[in-house]
């Protein structure tokens, strides 16, 4: 019906129409869906929340002497960055916290600086205290380096995702009697709350159910940047059991994306600590899709109500990999408050800020609407859920 | 009547003397401790909610401070960094009195800090740190 060409044409002629996840359903319910697919060129998606697979690498240009990094210790703020690659290469991952956090000693551990907190204040131009030790050679002569760095010095500064953006999560809750710490947040005993982590309505793969728009190449809101999608992300898992409407049901599809964090924003990436759990980032995202068809609408005008996730006990099933789910509940449930598991009322909370997901599909509806940001063809799809493509537990062998 | 949430600081000195137990018995106040601790610098500290009538009250803090206990009301305690707060919500299942909770309109978290009775759960378990601990 419209190909992206055509829609790059209307935003350049400021004639594009477009609407948040949240807008197209009323006016699909007003409209139906024929008349929205002829009217309305773009939905906009957001998410904002904690994304442990986030990092970033730069180079910072050489010393005088040279210095080798790779095969050396490199540290950021205290916080062990991987230097595994040429002179001055550098990788910071948001999970890496100082050798000497005391990590879970102390139980529940704090966590109160890592990786994520380096780069959010990398991103919002502080002063970072690099060290660094290396062994040293004919080429690269210095074995010690301790200096300040400031992003707008490095070469290249850019985020790298290696997996962001579930297609969907599980409920989490704890059936033991004790209270627990998981990167899904404090759960209290005996059912005592649920969370969850996931903009629901608002989410991008959970409202292009099949990829049908995002795959390798595409362009995207991505820490207050622009990024692109640049692979499936780790742990893609696209041929997990689906409702009808085609989502998934369960963790499925995920985007591995990389973006120039120059041009990012603090507000969008930041530092996070889970308690007993560790650090990361959370990231702020938003995929625009182009309504191309009559299908595309129907998938981006799914409720909340429509979309469905596990509830699934974080006390055994979870770290014992024993498959299941307590019960199955919808977004609207989740977000109503409370949900009913195993016949009790529990409170939920999301670790997903849906607010924020709201003001970046906003902000993404409006660069678009001024001319700002044009689509990208995808170069390649997204293994989808035909695909076989799936998400495998590791099998240990013994290594004597 | 009035009622009126209130933390006071017992300086090393009081630490081991009866003193909250006059408001009831000089002063006619009830109170209801919400949390007591003695720090690591052996000053007491304690959280009450204090009932009682207005001439009674007042004459109970007066008690209170001509003992050497600094008063503070209570909504000093603990507050939200507005700039750090995502609104991502995960704090309102742990708060026992509903002073977090989340609009279920704006989707952002509001935090009545009336309501807050200073036990500090949602302190380490906000992701992005954004309750802070003032006395």
């Amino acid at each position: 019906m419209k190909t992206i060409k055509e829609i790059n044409a209307k935003i350049k002629k400021g004639e594009v129409v477009v609407v948040t996840a949240e807008e197209i359903i009323d006016l699909v319910q007003k409209k139906g869906v024929k008349k929205v697919a002829q009217e309305v060129d773009v939905v906009t998606t957001g998410t904002f929340g904690p994304m442990c697979s986030s990092g970033i690498y730069f180079n910072i240009g050489h010393s005088k002497p040279r210095i080798k990094l790779g095969g050396g210790i490199c540290k950021l703020n205290d916080v062990p960055a991987y230097a595994g690659f040429a002179a001055v290469d550098i990788y910071l991952g948001a999970t890496a916290i100082p050798d000497d956090d005391p990590r879970n000693k102390v139980f529940p551990g704090e966590f109160k600086y890592g990786g994520g907190h380096v780069i959010q204040e990398i991103v919002a131009g502080r002063d970072i205290r690099l060290e660094a030790i290396a062994y040293g050679t004919d080429c690269y002569p210095r074995k010690k380096l301790e200096t300040l760095i400031n992003i707008k010095d490095l070469n290249e500064a850019v985020l790298f995702n290696i997996r962001n953006c579930y297609q969907n999560y599980n409920v989490a809750v704890n059936l033991s009697d004790k209270i627990i710490y998981t990167y899904m947040g404090e759960l209290k005993p005996k059912l005592g709350n649920a969370n969850y982590c996931s903009a629901g309505q608002l989410s991008p793969l959970l409202k292009d159910p099949y990829y049908k728009t995002i795959g390798i190449g595409t362009k995207i809101f991505l820490g207050g940047g622009i990024g692109y999608v640049a692979w499936q992300g780790t742990q893609h898992n696209p041929t997990v059991k689906r409702k009808d409407n085609g989502v998934p049901q369960a963790p499925a599809g995920t985007l591995a994306v990389i973006g120039d964090l120059k041009r990012m924003k603090a507000e969008w990436l930041i530092g996070t600590s889970m308690l007993g759990y560790g650090t990361t980032l959370s990231v702020g995202m938003g995929v625009p899709i182009p309504i191309l068809d009559e299908e595309i609408v129907k998938y981006a005008a799914i409720r909340d109500e429509e979309l469905y996730a596990q509830v699934v006990d974080y006390s055994q099933a979870y770290p014992q990999m024993v498959p299941g789910s307590l019960s199955e509940v919808n977004y609207s449930q989740l977000k109503s408050g409370k949900i009913t598991v195993q016949g009790k009322e529990i409170p939920t909370g999301n670790l997903s800020s849906y607010s924020k997901a709201r003001e970046i599909a906003e902000e993404l509806n409006s660069s678009i609407k001024k001319g700002d940001f044009l689509f990208t063809e995808a170069v390649a799809a997204l293994p989808g859920a035909e695909s076989g493509y799936t998400f495998k537990p590791l099998k240990e062998r013994p290594i004597a | 009547m009035v009622s009126k949430r209130i933390v006071l600081h017992f300086p090393h000195r009081l630490v081991d003397q009866p003193i909250v137990c006059k408001l009831v018995k000089d002063y006619d106040l009830q109170f209801n401790i919400l949390k007591a601790y003695v720090t690591p610098q052996e000053e007491g500290l304690m959280v009450l909610e204090l009932t009682g009538e207005d001439a009674n009250f007042n004459k109970g803090i007066e008690y209170l401070q001509s003992c050497g206990v600094r008063i503070q009301p209570l909504s000093q305690d603990v507050i939200r960094n507005e700039t750090k707060c995502t609104d991502c919500g995960v704090c309102v299942p742990i708060c026992p009195t509903g002073a977090l909770v989340i609009d279920p309109l704006t989707r952002k978290v509001h935090f009545y800090d009336n309501k807050c009775i200073a036990c500090e759960l949602c302190v380490k378990i906000c992701p992005p740190r954004a309750m802070e601990v003032h006395f």
